[in-house]
């Protein structure tokens, strides 16, 4: 069973006045945004403003107190565990900081390891690994385990994991959070330049203006709302 | 100020007319701001006046009679002082940015606004580098980095501006 985006037009990922709170301290008030298909879309603001939690709204990983979030047309926030963890296995790329391979693993392992789970022959999953290897320029790499690769390195495989799968959506928390500037522009650069070449639409969170530079537009959270910075209104 | 130097300096690799001055500075250093012919022809004037440069004899080109110039060992002394010398570090603290919003505040009009609108406009601009920086060539790309990282930094007091506009509006208030 797969759970696709049917192919409607309009927004891609929709919130619809979203209402998270940890507690009694609310970190998203109102919260709405729209994304396109093929859309590369930064989200700014301040540490604690709410930014990374809009992005585990949208990607099903957190479920809202209030409001609604829509993928494809259908909507996301009422979907039980396993059908939101099926969503994000098939249709739903991730890219954090880091901690998302495993290090003992090597690179081509942690590549395949998404197909695997997801029932694809083991000769094919490590094929496609190896191809999106090579296509991040880490075809050298395959067999090192990722404990041993360097934070861009890392980062690297972490985008070839996130694109292997194809899927619609690719969502980044402060991927380049951990590199210098050099190293952080590479991995973007390659992020973006392939999401394009295979139309994935991504949504990175960052604080960094240079990562957001690479995308299409920029929306900021301040105080759990989502502004946008063209009009200097609430986004409704 | 940096015109005349970066004259000089361009005739410290070897001498040459006032056209490929003209065109090996908007080459890597005019970037949207072609250097006019006058003024490439007043500087020369100038620096030939000052004893920085030498102007050759009149020799017949493609098009009127041009002059080849040289750099003087007194030139080649100020470009090498020039170069010797650290840029001085200004904070850049009386900007355009940091005047509108005082004086927006002071004012009782919509500071916030201004600096989201100028925060978008330093974005597209960014995003505009960035796009140089994918396409273009090492040259290109460097002088990209270097107006982003100014850009990044003016959006860094942007952010931190916003954080701290009511204490500002408190204390221009009061004052």
């Amino acid at each position: 069973m797969t759970i696709d985006a049917l192919p409607l037009p309009g927004p891609l990922l929709e919130a619809r006045s979203v209402e998270r709170s940890y507690g009694r301290t609310p970190a998203l008030r109102e919260a709405s945004l729209s994304v396109t298909s093929g859309e590369v879309l930064a989200i700014m603001g301040p540490s604690g403003s709410g930014k990374s939690t809009l992005l585990h709204c949208l990607a099903g990983i957190f479920t809202p107190d209030a409001g609604e979030v829509w993928f494809g047309g259908r909507r996301l926030d009422t979907l039980g565990d396993a059908r939101r963890s099926e969503l994000r296995r098939t249709a739903f790329g991730f890219v954090f900081q880091f901690g998302q391979l495993v290090p003992e693993l090597t690179a081509a392992d942690n590549v395949a390891l998404p197909l695997l789970l997801g029932r694809t022959g083991r000769r094919q999953a490590y094929q496609r690994a190896r191809d999106w290897l090579r296509r991040l320029e880490l075809e050298d790499l395959a067999g090192r385990r990722t404990g041993e690769l360097s934070g861009g390195q890392t980062q690297r495989v972490a985008v070839a994991r996130a694109l292997v799968t194809r899927p619609k959506v690719i969502f980044a928390d402060e991927p380049t959070g951990a590199l210098d500037s050099l190293t952080g522009e590479k991995v973007m650069e390659l992020l973006v330049g392939l999401a394009r070449q295979e139309g994935t639409t991504v949504i990175v969170v960052t604080h960094d203006a240079r990562v957001a530079a690479c995308a299409d537009r920029e929306v900021m959270v301040r105080d759990g709302r989502v502004t946008d910075p063209y009009a200097g209104e609430v986004v409704r | 100020m940096t015109v005349p130097l970066t004259l000089l300096g361009l005739l410290d690799r070897e001498p040459s007319y006032g056209y490929d001055l003209k065109r090996d500075y908007d080459t890597y250093f005019g970037k949207g701001k072609p250097l006019p012919f006058g003024q490439v022809y007043s500087t020369l004037g100038r620096l030939a006046r000052d004893g920085k440069v030498a102007a050759g004899p009149s020799e017949p080109g493609d098009g009127p009679d041009r002059k080849r110039y040289a750099i003087t060992p007194l030139g080649r002394q100020e470009v090498e002082a020039w170069l010797a010398e650290p840029a001085a570090a200004e904070p850049f603290l009386q900007t355009v940015l940091f005047t509108k919003v005082v004086l927006a505040l002071m004012l009782g009009h919509d500071a916030q606004r201004f600096l989201d609108v100028q925060r978008a406009t330093h974005m597209r601009r960014m995003r505009e580098l960035s796009e140089i920086k994918r396409d273009g060539a090492l040259v290109d790309a460097l002088l990209a980095d270097h107006a982003l990282f100014h850009l990044e930094a003016d959006l860094r007091w942007i952010d931190v501006t916003t954080a701290r506009l009511g204490a500002l509006a408190e204390t221009v208030r009061r004052a």
